[in-house]
């Protein structure tokens, strides 16, 4: 059995070595997860997202980029725990794409829309 | 355009300041995703947008210039490299670098060695001490093939290393961190720790690259 | 059953694919390497991961050829892979 984060020794092309800054959104995200996981929520504890990202399968992890894996994971775990309910989740997504589209901020790459 | 991390209204892609990036847009749905969990979050009082911020720049104000301080200290005072070696959560905090949770292990390249850090499972990376990791180390191409082909993917980024010099690649797969100490370039010999620091980069201590020599 | 294993020990890892979370990548599985460091006790990400409670496991650094990890490894015979291994993944080789 191995997961689709078990790539050590697998075939991969060469190494895009570029380096850009992280995005505000990824840091974003990285905050979030961290405040989320730290003593005082304790929502998503040390240790448990790889579990996670682990199980999202190998579709969805090789589809993903980094960030995007850990927003998925996140907003597993916010529902499972009750946080969050699916239809607050599904509404805030749509009226954030509105505003976004309203601003000129939202630029969907392909199939991204039919997701939403 | 309101800037409603600092204000402390809703989550917000905005930077603080400054003209939108090209990858201030939003491409995806999960990207969406992201900011309705943040919102969502913050509505109801689970987080705040203040503590985002204060997060976010916590996490900035760690650069791999604590990983350079250490590296430029073991290279002037070999006692402190003694006790680095042996103890890296000690070392790394006799310069106020504390570990939290994982066990530092400093590796030293030589003339007949050089190292090599990586987790080919997920992106475990010495963050107390070079921040947050580069895109490339999380990266598929490098995690699958840093273990099985160290010398080939070393070239991808430049770095030749000899066949008479052996690669240590080590997999940080558990609790364990990395810091390589690269070698101290030659022509260093007058430099204060300062400006050794100044050579130290965050690849050389990956060991992807070695420590850039003075002038260039 | 808890081992306990010494610097210089030869091990291997054990061959085997539970389900579950393993902190143990599968391509080194079943291969021989030599104990370096020992680290002493530390949480189990088997049983923590699910938020349960267990005995904690001494994680070691296990040291292994790179020509005895890849058949066909391209380096030099020198070559070597540190990984830090649970003692639970671990027996006398």
């Amino acid at each position: 059995m191995r997961g689709p984060h078990d790539v050590g020794g697998l075939e991969a092309g060469p190494v895009d070595t570029t380096t850009h800054d992280m995005s505000f959104w990824e840091k974003q995200i990285d905050a979030l997860h961290a405040l989320v996981g730290d003593e005082k929520r304790g929502i998503v504890p040390k240790g448990q997202n790889r579990r996670y990202v682990e199980a999202l399968g190998e579709d969805v992890y090789n589809t993903l980029n980094y960030y995007e894996r850990w927003t998925a994971t996140m907003s597993q775990q916010l529902l499972e725990k009750g946080i969050l309910t699916r239809d607050e989740i599904d509404a805030k997504v749509k009226e954030i794409r509105d505003r976004l589209e309203a601003t000129g901020e939202l630029e969907l790459g392909q199939g991204e829309a039919e997701k939403i | 355009m309101t800037d409603a991390t600092s204000s402390g209204g809703h989550g917000h892609i905005h930077r603080e300041s400054g003209p939108p990036q090209p990858d201030d847009k939003v491409h995806s749905y999960y990207q969406i995703l992201g900011i309705a969990l943040q919102e969502l979050l913050i509505e109801k009082g689970i987080v705040s947008a203040d503590e985002v911020r204060q997060m976010i720049e916590r996490r900035d104000a760690i650069t791999p210039a604590r990983g350079a301080k250490i590296v430029a200290r073991a290279w002037t005072d070999g006692d402190f490299k003694a006790r680095l070696l042996a103890d890296g959560n000690a070392g790394a905090a006799e310069l106020d670098c504390p570990m939290t949770y994982t066990e530092l292990v400093a590796v030293e390249n030589t003339p007949k060695a050089h190292n090599v850090i990586v987790c080919t499972l997920c992106s475990c990376y010495p963050r107390e001490l070079l921040g947050l990791p580069p895109s490339w180390y999380k990266s598929r191409e490098y995690r699958a093939r840093v273990v099985r082909d160290p010398r080939a993917v070393l070239k991808e980024f430049g770095t030749e290393i000899g066949d008479h010099v052996e690669i240590r690649v080590h997999d940080s797969t558990a609790d364990i961190r990395y810091l390589v100490i690269p070698r101290r370039p030659a022509g260093t010999e007058g430099m204060t720790e300062s400006e050794l620091e100044d050579l130290v980069t965050r690849d050389s201590m990956i060991g992807v690259a070695e420590a850039k020599t003075p002038g260039k | 059953m808890a081992r306990s294993f010494e610097a210089g020990q030869a091990v291997r890892v054990r061959d085997d694919y539970p389900p579950g979370h393993i902190r143990t990548p599968v391509f080194i599985r079943g291969k021989r390497g030599v104990i370096t460091r020992d680290f002493g006790e530390h949480d189990n990400p088997e049983i923590t991961t699910y938020e349960l409670e267990g005995p904690q496991k001494t994680l070691y650094v296990v040291r292994f050829r790179q020509i005895d990890v890849w058949p066909d490894y391209a380096g030099s015979k020198g070559d070597t892979l540190d990984i830090d291994i649970f003692e639970h993944w671990l027996e006398p080789a």
